[in-house]
């Protein structure tokens, strides 16, 4: 009932014209960005990063969540008429919702795609509203220890769960906390990494550090291999949905979310993992087996649900615990970061306009998104035919304001082509960019939740699982590191009977 | 049948074709200075101001380096045995042709000349060129529309930026006079 109540009070937040007026601009920034190849939600955010010095918090908010469900559902736009999907949640948008193009029925497969995500995103968001609350409840009085074995969790799910080579994972993972660790000691100010330079003591901002991976290092990736001839859209008109369609899909809209919620929630890769489990799952149940792989409708709205509620998913880790599940997630956190607030239990008690705000929020963007989504799918579907130099430019264009804006430095920009740089090569030799951003974000912080544990228990090393919910986060983390150990045995078990 | 020299010849070229399958040695041996300096800075940190609790502003440092070194020493066991980092792949990206190396040090230099540029001319010209530059380097020649669209980008997020949303950038001498 509390949450209800709470609920309320976030739409009067959410409902301000203002605020309405940022939701909107979110939403559609988000669907050009998502619809644009090569941009993705956690480069959107990335870029739109220095507005937090300028907006006040609640609008930026409310504004970053439009654009990261906005630009999914943009990429599996892109990824249908297109089919080659730029964000790896959009890949199973492909698999069906291609070939249903191709036959000519690319405006039901947006269809699809547009309900199913507007679907995803209010059962999520439910769902976000019924559970957060008591998740931040059971967490409200987790100390120093707890903290820091969330924090532990992160590194080593995005670095063992995600991409396909641990050791790259872990290596990228290196890469951030050696950027984090640039700059005066937090609790003694000792100087680290500095080599006696000014600009290097105040820190490498890590605004400069997330344009730097995802913008630059992307622009100057694609600028090596850019591709002679763009692929050719396949031309739409506007999405609608026959009554037979509708019949065959709703069931999928209705699953798809507890498929992507959970997976959302946990730090398991986004969506990547539950589009395809929904896929799966709806190949199993349809009858119409026959039509796979040529253009299954359910192949499109199940999935297409799944992410939009596995969005949501993450939204509830991260207010709740702090901790970012996915890429944009990680770049939001950074943006309560330069605002000072801390997400995780305290959040709700401390700042409930601001977190009530942005869940509101939530359903007036979902309600945005298809109102504006259905109307305009042509007009996104033309976005696909913009000459690559200007895209690419204008990101480096972008990247460059990010930046300089971060404290009017010209070195900042040229910290800012270095850290591209080494994106470019993450990007080359396989080192995934994910576990490199959330090290640099949350290595700081866990350090320090490390020694404030250590300082309370005297030095002594009990001090770090003294409490069941590290103990549980721990146990969850031995668990994780021996999985690849365990299937193997299992494996080999079954190999022999 | 063999003369000394076609013995030898072959050699430098199989190395060569050695490294360049193998190229991804060179993020080892960035991995190790990376963690060679790392573990430097930390050893000869001067730590007898004040430390408060039990680990002081060494210990992770520390970590940290001996990670990279040990990361550096796995990820080349993982090459040399024949393990491949995975290129990322993206609607735009073609990997079946090499990498365009003239492309991106344009875009390089783009990026660093319109840098130094910013304080002395200001943000819109300087934006400008950095986006007509960018643009140019990956294989627009439209001299008639690059310019302008450069032009217009830069003023409307210069104004955007700089009036909307209170991020202050220099406008510049342009600025000055309209």
């Amino acid at each position: 009932m509390n949450a209800l109540t709470s609920l309320m009070d976030g739409f009067g937040t959410a409902l301000t014209p203002i605020n309405l007026l940022w939701a909107a601009i979110g939403v559609l920034l988000g669907t050009a960005i998502g619809v644009l190849p090569g941009i993705g939600p956690a480069m959107a955010v990335a870029l739109l990063l220095p507005v937090t010095y300028g907006l006040d918090p609640i609008g930026a908010f409310i504004m970053f969540a439009g654009i990261y469900y906005g630009a999914m559902f943009g990429g599996s736009t892109t990824s249908i008429l297109l089919n080659t999907p730029g964000e790896s949640a959009a890949v199973v948008a492909a698999m069906e919702g291609n070939p249903m193009a191709k036959s000519g029925r690319g405006a039901q497969a947006l269809a699809a795609a547009a309900i199913g995500h507007f679907a995803g995103g209010m059962i999520g968001t439910v769902l976000l509203v019924a559970l957060a609350p008591a998740v931040a409840e059971l967490a409200v009085d987790i100390g120093a220890p707890d903290y820091l074995a969330i924090m532990v969790l992160a590194f080593i799910a995005v670095t063992s769960v995600l991409g396909s080579s641990r050791i790259r994972g872990l290596a990228s993972l290196l890469i951030g906390l050696t950027i984090g660790l640039v700059g005066l000691d937090q609790m003694t100010g000792q100087q680290r990494l500095t080599f006696g330079s000014l600009q290097l003591a105040d820190g490498i901002d890590v605004v400069i550090v997330a344009v730097g991976l995802f913008a630059i290092g992307e622009a100057l990736w694609v600028a090596a291999h850019l591709r002679r001839r763009p692929p050719e859209p396949i031309p739409v008109g506007r999405p609608w949905l026959g009554r037979d369609d509708v019949r065959r899909t709703w069931k999928s809209w209705a699953r798809g979310p507890f498929i992507g919620f959970p997976f959302g929630a946990i730090p398991a890769g986004g969506a990547e993992i539950p589009t395809f489990l929904s896929y799966v799952t709806e190949k199993r149940l349809s009858k119409h087996k026959d039509e796979w792989g040529k253009g299954a409708i359910e192949g499109v709205a199940g999935p297409e649900s799944a992410a939009s509620a596995s969005a949501a998913g993450t939204l509830v880790s991260m207010l709740t615990l702090g901790l970012p599940t996915t890429a944009v997630a990680a770049v939001m956190l950074a943006a309560f970061q330069q605002y000072g607030i801390q997400p995780g239990p305290l959040l709700f008690e401390r700042e409930p306009d601001l977190v009530w705000g942005l869940i509101a929020s939530l359903f007036v963007g979902m309600v945005l998104l298809l109102a504006l989504n259905l109307p305009l799918a042509p007009v996104w579907a033309k976005l696909l035919h913009i000459p690559r130099p200007y895209l690419y430019a204008g990101i480096l264009f972008f990247a460059a304001i990010g930046a300089y804006a971060v404290g009017g430095e010209v070195i900042d920009l040229v910290t800012l082509l270095i850290i591209g740089l080494i994106g470019f090569g993450m990007r080359r030799y396989g080192l995934p960019v994910l576990p490199a951003i959330i090290a640099v974000i949350l290595g700081p912080a866990a350090e320090q939740q490390l020694r404030r544990a250590l300082q309370i228990s005297d030095g002594s090393v009990s001090g770090l699982v003294n409490t069941p919910f590290s103990v549980t986060v721990y146990a969850i983390i031995v668990l994780l590191l021996a999985w690849p150990l365990l299937k193997k045995v299992v494996t080999r078990r079954r190999a022999e009977h | 049948m063999t003369t000394p020299t076609t013995d030898l010849s072959p050699a430098p070229a199989e190395r060569r074709s050695w490294l360049r399958d193998h190229s991804e040695l060179g993020v080892c041996v960035l991995l190790l200075m990376l963690g060679v300096l790392v573990l430097t800075d930390a050893l000869t940190m001067d730590v007898d101001i004040a430390q408060r609790g039990p680990v002081g502003p060494k210990t992770v440092p520390v970590v940290v380096g001996a990670g990279l070194l040990v990361v550096a020493a796995l990820l080349a066991v993982d090459v040399v045995r024949g393990g491949r980092g995975q290129a990322e792949t993206g609607e735009d990206v073609d990997l079946s042709e090499p990498a365009d190396w003239r492309t991106v040090l344009l875009l390089t230099g783009v990026f660093l000349g319109s840098a130094v540029l910013i304080e002395p001319l200001g943000f819109p010209v300087a934006g400008a060129l950095l986006f007509w530059g960018a643009a140019f380097a990956l294989g627009s020649r439209r001299f008639d529309r690059d310019p302008l669209i450069a032009a217009v980008v830069s003023l409307v997020a210069y104004t955007v930026f700089n009036n909307l949303l209170g991020v202050p950038l220099p406008g510049g001498p342009l600025m000055g006079v309209l």
